[in-house]
């Protein structure tokens, strides 16, 4: 992957990595340690990360914790919906090797063999001040240009399409909200 | 002509340096409220540039459509607002030309949001032009009050007879002060009047849909609906300003009052909320014009 950026895409990078809006995939028990962060004792505004309310405005897909063959899809949905660049924060212990339950038969234990991970934040739970540094790290990473796992994601959809339907079945949901 | 267009050019520059820099100094108040340490003032910025950077999704052409209308009125309404020395037209800036731009502005963003398809997006303007029901009326009542005592309705003419009159109507007349102010709450959408953005209950709604562009678009749209919200306030009850400085200066105090009122305050539903403002603000709007008429005299 080439690291040259134009004079453009520095400034947008500059841009992106400065004004960071998650949307938090809270299945896991991750989430717990989100209000502490962004509340008075460590306030995450200040580097200009803040939630937001859809995918569609969001910028960071924050998924906390362990993720089940029924969450992922909801979790695949969601990340294809949002608009690129588009980062993805794995958090906790879960998403790098399955958590407590790596041996159930529902469990998803490599989050990044079915969407594209930038950044994980291993620990279980991580606390507050290894989200801000591992969000620190990930704001560095854009302003460098090195966080490209949305590209990664289309130039190798095939493969990340092919693990999704080995894990699932079908990728695609039949509910009341996906018809 | 050239005059025209360069002054109409620098307000609109005006108007969107001051109002973003304001909303982020609003960010970072709020975060002090709270005991946060907050945002640089400069947030806002970074946020509606970084939005113009991003990749966006289109639903269809009512949906484009819908944005650059809204961002195009709310544009064409902001050169009616006489800023302290910068009048673009004079003499053509009357409060119904602005309020009936200002309708095209909020349609358009109802029209695109809707041509999204989202069910959040339209149960958000639903609540929008109830909402807008609620306050449009109070506000109305006292606009009359006012036209009524100065006999015209012009916005330049009602600033330099405050000026000349030497007291402003937020002293003749405090109670449609008060009332006008409450409505403009809730035109602003600050609570306890936001129940149609709400992001907790229906993720953002009339913005659920947008992405990238045109949500960028639609936060400097925004950016402009505060600054003719606010200046419509300025120059009726305030008395606009001799300079464009002393108009930023009551703007900022305005703005400040809304921004330190809403930060503690808890959300209205949509019924509480036009339940609210036509029961004490219609009757004191009501009050007030039957002072204004009765007792003021002409």
């Amino acid at each position: 992957m080439s690291n040259e950026q134009t004079a453009w895409e520095k400034v947008a990078n500059m841009l992106r990595s400065r004004s960071l809006w998650m949307l938090y995939y809270c299945t896991g028990c991750g989430a717990i340690e989100l209000p502490p962060t962004m509340t008075a004792r460590f306030d995450m505004e200040r580097f200009g990360i803040g939630p937001m309310a859809t995918p569609r405005q969001a910028d960071i897909l924050l998924v906390t914790g362990y993720l089940s063959t029924k969450t992922l899809r909801r979790v695949v949905y969601s990340y294809e919906q949002m608009q690129a660049p588009k980062y993805i924060v794995g958090f906790g212990s879960c998403t790098l090797n399955g958590g407590i339950y790596y041996d159930s038969y529902a469990t998803i234990n490599r989050l990044d063999l079915y969407i594209p991970v930038d950044l994980y934040l291993a620990g279980c739970m991580p606390r507050p001040e290894a989200i801000v540094t591992g969000f620190n790290e990930l704001m560095k990473k854009i302003d460098r240009g090195e966080a490209t796992g949305w590209k990664n994601y289309q130039e190798n959809h095939e493969w990340y399409r092919k693990n999704q339907i080995d894990a699932l079945g079908e990728v695609y949901v039949h509910d009341e909200f996906h018809e | 002509m050239i005059i025209t267009i360069l002054s109409a050019i620098t307000l609109l520059v005006v108007a969107f340096c001051y109002t973003v820099t304001l909303e982020g100094l609003a960010r970072k108040i709020e975060a002090r409220i709270q005991r946060r340490y907050g945002p640089p003032f400069w947030q806002n910025f970074i946020d509606i540039f970084k939005g113009l950077t991003k990749h966006s999704i289109s639903h269809g052409f009512i949906f484009d459509f819908g944005v650059l209308m809204a961002l195009g009125g709310t544009i064409a309404t902001v050169l009616f607002i006489p800023a302290g020395s910068i009048v673009v037209f004079p003499g053509l800036d009357n409060v119904f030309v602005v309020i009936y731009l200002l309708a095209i502005g909020l349609l358009g963003m109802a029209m695109s949001a809707v041509g999204s398809g989202n069910p959040n997006a339209s149960i958000g303007i639903g609540r929008a032009l109830t909402q807008m029901l609620g306050y449009e009326l109070p506000f109305m009542i006292v606009l009359l009050g006012v036209f009524f005592h100065y006999r015209t309705s012009s916005l330049s003419e009602l600033v330099e007879l405050q000026i000349s009159g030497g007291s402003y109507n937020a002293w003749i007349m405090p109670i449609g002060a008060i009332v006008a102010f409450i409505s403009l709450m809730g035109m602003l959408g600050k609570k306890p009047f936001d129940t149609f953005i709400a992001p907790a209950e229906i993720a953002s709604g009339p913005l659920v849909e947008y992405s990238g562009k045109y949500l960028g678009m639609l936060l400097i749209q925004h950016a402009f609906a505060t600054f003719i919200e606010i200046g419509l306030f300025v120059n009726l009850f305030l008395g606009g300003g001799r300079t464009l400085w002393e108009f930023l200066l009551k703007f900022f105090l305005v703005y400040f009052l809304a921004v330190i009122i809403s930060s503690i305050m808890p959300r209205f539903r949509v019924e509480q909320a036009v339940k609210f403002y036509w029961k004490w603000p219609l009757i004191l709007s009501f009050a007030q014009v039957v002072i204004v008429v009765f007792a003021m005299g002409r």
